[in-house]
């Protein structure tokens, strides 16, 4: 039987939330072609690959890759990695989830193994036969692909998460000899939050240029703690610095899909637009009527933030109680 | 120092879409340079200039796979700044990302490059792989999404503030290397060539061609090469079979106040 591989991230010892959308994506590629799936776990020891085997998430086993160089992630480290276990299980196709991680190191495997890669992959239409948006969302294109191997990433907002199942055996397996060459990971500048991360939040409150500053956005924290919300932000509040950058919302940012989107004084941009129309519900507030902002809206308020902000922090706040 | 900084021309993101036949019409687009490409341009240019000092610190070639009779994007390039070019004559469009990695990665030795400047994404296909496959293909090693860089000319090498999903990597890079950037790139302190004084703010965003730049852009050394003349072969291995726009969101109702707003989402659309 041929294998699909689809390779697990881990946080903090176990399978990261966005891993877990997308084994459901690899499930339904492998089904396609009649394969089964396994699950790769990159590290320098093997913990993280036992637990993510003991919740199996359905797979026929869990390959453990273990090597020194594993040990902090680098693309050099692991697209070395990767490649080798994809040509030591002849694999007929590797996927992960669309992560800064993956979008790093599994164009280098692909190189390396001269196979095609789909990426941001929506939906599994046939064997071979992958789904993905292009152009900031504006077309849905199907990719044909014949070879064997070839490569996919998953856009997590896409697909439900895999639930654990009974418990998957573990195989070690030969990484080779990964390469870092010479790159050297200084450290990580992580952006602390007691909020849910953007890319797993229920409810998003965004704010973009029309929140004049930083500062300003203290009134979209009270709404969303009260939310239980992740904050997020466009490309114009990032780059004028009002909060970090990993909070962008779009082409160039996080992909997301709440069941609540609040986007207050940001214009609609495509590129924002692209990042945020898969939410279920919509609402938007903006000065401006003509906002793009509301083409896409389901409930739209034309009223600037400083005269609504705090009546609906208000508002939210007593049903909180109420509710309490 | 020899940075290739490469461009891909994509159609005018700004434009509508054009499906006929179930596929994407690109047969009468307005080419246009990859934003991100300008954006890999402007961090060249900044690397390679001692603002206050006279010497330029590297040479900056620019290249593209395209059809060599429609290269005004190359062309806006050199008027940027680009010192020269290399067009690899083939409509990019037939060819998948691997081949298109192989040129670049073959037109880099031809010319003994030591740092590959290139886009984080293509704005139009968004396949987020070209650099990474170049850097793979080159055995070199890669710094993704570049918010600053910093080059280190003494030790030959740079450091990079990398975007990542939960913040910013620092990656340091013995040259050679390649690099992909990101959108803050272009800030006005995000890149150091350790000559330009630190403190330097330079304008924010790509730079625009001047007049002077626009008249020598036509002077500087063009060369057209063939995918066989770099012993690249022409493939695709994942053409694109069917095109379609996305299912339209249903039309959405404007609400007169706060009160009303929250009335909704309680009751009508359930999410409070
Ligand atoms: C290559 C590329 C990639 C990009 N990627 C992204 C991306 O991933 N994400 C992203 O967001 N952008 C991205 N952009 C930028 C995008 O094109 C827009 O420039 C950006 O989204 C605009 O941000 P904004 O809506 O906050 O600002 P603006 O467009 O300036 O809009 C501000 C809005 O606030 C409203 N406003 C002003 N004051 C008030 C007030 N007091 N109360 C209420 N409303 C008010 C105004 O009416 C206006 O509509 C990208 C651009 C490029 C070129
Ligand atoms: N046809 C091309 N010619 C030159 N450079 C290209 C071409 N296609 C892609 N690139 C480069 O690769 C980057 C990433 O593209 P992609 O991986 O296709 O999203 C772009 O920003 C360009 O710098």
């Amino acid at each position: 039987m041929s294998t699909v591989l689809f390779i697990v991230e881990t946080h903090q010892g176990k399978a990261a939330t966005a891993s877990l959308h997308g084994i459901t994506c690899a499930a339904r590629v492998a089904a396609a072609h009649g394969a089964e799936l396994a699950l790769l776990v990159l590290g320098a020891d093997d913990t993280a690959a036992r637990q993510v085997a003991a919740e199996g998430y359905g797979a026929a086993k869990v390959l453990a890759g273990v090597h020194e160089a594993l040990g902090t992630f680098t693309a050099e480290a692991y697209g070395d990695a990767i490649a080798e276990v994809a040509r030591a299980t002849g694999a007929i196709a590797v996927g992960a989830t669309a992560t800064s991680s993956s979008r790093d190191a599994l164009p280098r495997a692909a190189a390396m193994l001269r196979a095609p890669l789909v990426s941001e992959v929506v939906a599994v239409q046939d064997a071979g036969l992958l789904r993905r948006p292009v152009a900031a969302g504006r077309a849905l294109v199907d990719t044909k692909i014949e070879a064997a191997p070839y490569l996919f990433t998953v856009r997590a907002s896409e697909f439900p998460a895999a639930e654990a199942s009974a418990a998957a055996p573990v195989e070690t397996v030969a990484v080779g000899d990964p390469d870092p060459r010479g790159a050297q990971v200084l450290g990580i500048e992580r952006t602390e939050s007691a909020r849910p991360p953007l890319t797993e939040a229920k409810v998003i409150v965004s704010g973009g240029r029309g929140m004049g500053s930083g500062e300003n956005f203290k009134h979209l924290e009270a709404l969303a703690d009260l939310l239980g919300a992740a904050v997020g932000a466009s490309r114009a509040a990032t780059d004028a610095g009002m909060v970090p950058a990993d909070l962008q919302v779009g082409q160039t940012g996080k992909v997301v899909a709440p069941d609540l989107y609040i986007a207050v004084g940001i214009s609609g941009a495509i590129q924002h637009l692209a990042g945020m129309k898969g939410s279920k519900v919509i609402v938007a507030i903006n000065k401006d009527p003509e906002a793009p902002i509301f083409q896409v809206a389901d409930y739209g308020l034309v009223a600037k933030w400083e005269d609504t902000l705090p009546r609906l922090t208000e508002l939210v706040r007593a049903r909180r109680t109420a509710e309490a | 120092m020899k940075i290739l900084v490469t461009v891909k021309r994509i159609p005018d993101p700004d434009e509508p879409l054009k499906f006929s036949g179930g596929v994407l019409d690109t047969s009468a687009v307005k080419w246009v340079p990859n934003t991100f490409d300008e954006y890999a341009m402007e961090t060249a240019l900044r690397l390679a200039e001692h603002v206050g000092g006279s010497q330029r610190l590297a040479e900056v070639i620019v290249m593209s796979i395209c059809p060599a009779g429609q290269r005004q994007h190359v062309t806006q390039f050199l008027a940027m700044g680009g010192d020269r070019a290399v067009v690899v004559d083939h409509d990019d469009r037939a060819l998948d990302a691997q081949t298109v990695a192989e040129a670049i990665a073959a037109v880099w030795k031809r010319e003994s490059c030591d740092l590959l400047i290139a886009g984080k994404l293509a704005q139009d296909m968004e396949g987020n792989e070209v650099a990474q496959r170049a850097a793979a293909l080159l055995g070199l090693p890669q710094a993704t999404f570049a918010a600053t860089v910093a080059w280190d000319r003494e030790a030959g090498s740079l450091t990079v503030g990398r975007e990542v999903d939960d913040g910013v990597e620092s990656k340091k890079i013995p040259l050679p290397a390649v690099v992909s950037v990101d959108l803050r790139v272009v800030l006005p302190h995000s890149v150091k060539n350790g000559a330009t004084p630190d403190d330097h703010a330079y304008q924010e965003g790509p730079r625009l061609a001047s007049l002077r730049g626009i008249t020598m852009a036509k002077r500087k050394k063009v060369d057209v090469v063939s995918l066989a003349d770099l012993g690249v072969e022409a493939k695709n291995t994942s053409p694109i079979v069917h095109a379609e726009p996305p299912p339209p969101r249903p039309p959405g109702q404007i609400v007169e106040s706060v009160d009303e707003l929250v009335e909704k989402l309680a009751t009508e659309a359930k999410v409070l």
